[in-house]
């Protein structure tokens, strides 16, 4: 039974600045400098596999298959950019990335003292991520 | 499913190469099918369409923009691998086999399936999204190249395949 760990959740702002990073049992500890490194990578490398498309249309990679993890990204309309690092062959990563999103509106959009495209340091959106994220796990572990 | 332009694209009938059967009921509509064949300095060995409807850049402009892309990607998957704790920089040039590497990457349109051999011969192989794995198929075009291409006295490591 494969047990979908999720290893890592970015955000990050339509400019490619990363705005949200959170780690959940990584094997090496990414420390800050990397993160927003790897973040930037990740934006644009969305945008060059758009360009590269064969086929007109392409709104960027949506998932990553590597040989030790899975990566799926969702991309909002407004350009901000979700992304999960988790176990592969994960299910229902897209349904989770578009609660994360629902929750990034409800907590981090409507908070009048967020500053767009400026890190998230929103309480509200951090405890309902947690819970989230538990009762994914939770759901995924108990079946 | 998405329709572009109308009309019925006809399938372009592959060249004469050792490469294996286009996969059924590929070269209409949106399929995509391409392959690009690059060696471990970027040189792009062997380019071959089957079916691509958008060309966005110049020939040489897209084999540079592939290979740097697939470069940075590896760079990337590598350091953010959650499972290995022995994390090299960012940038640093990566060995073939050193680090995690991708298979495979997809997106609304196509799906870019690549292998990377121990010689550093990288294979990718476009095809449509919801194409399954193709790490076998990668493999099988590497034993044809390693077959025909390596074996051939005649070919001069790091040129274009002809």
């Amino acid at each position: 039974m494969a047990l979908a760990a999720i290893y890592s959740l970015f955000i990050i702002n339509k400019s490619g600045g990363l705005i949200y990073y959170k780690d959940y049992g990584s094997a090496g500890r990414i420390d800050t400098n990397d993160s927003l490194r790897l973040a930037s990578l990740w934006h644009s490398m969305h945008a060059i596999s758009q360009q590269l498309s064969p086929i007109p249309g392409c709104t960027g990679i949506d998932l990553l298959q590597a040989h030790n993890f899975d990566l799926h990204c969702f991309q909002s309309l407004t350009g901000t950019k979700f992304f999960v690092v988790c176990e592969t062959g994960a299910q229902n990563m897209e349904t989770l990335l578009k609660v994360i999103y629902e929750l990034y509106t409800d907590f981090v959009l409507k908070n009048p003292f967020y500053e767009m495209e400026m890190p998230i340091r929103c309480e509200l959106f951090d405890l309902n991520l947690a819970q989230v994220i538990h009762k994914y796990r939770v759901a995924l572990l108990g079946r | 499913m998405q329709f572009f332009g109308g009309g019925s694209l006809t399938s372009v009938a592959p060249e004469v190469t050792p490469s294996p059967a286009a996969p059924p009921g590929t070269g209409t509509g949106a399929n995509a099918q391409v392959l690009y064949v690059f060696n471990r300095n970027g040189v792009c060995l062997l380019y071959r369409e089957w079916h691509r409807p958008l060309h966005t850049l110049d020939p040489t402009q897209d084999h540079k923009l592939m290979f740097g892309l697939l470069f940075s990607l590896r760079s990337f998957t590598s350091k953010i691998d959650p499972t290995t704790a022995e994390k090299g920089n960012l940038g640093v040039p990566l060995l073939p086999g050193q680090g995690c590497s991708f298979y495979s990457f997809k997106t609304n349109t196509y799906k870019l399936n690549f292998m990377e051999s121990p010689s550093g011969i990288k294979l990718i192989l476009i095809t449509h999204p919801r194409t399954g794995d193709q790490r076998d198929s990668l493999k099988h075009i590497y034993n044809l190249y390693v077959e025909y291409v390596v074996k051939n006295p005649l070919y001069a490591p790091g040129t274009p395949i002809k």
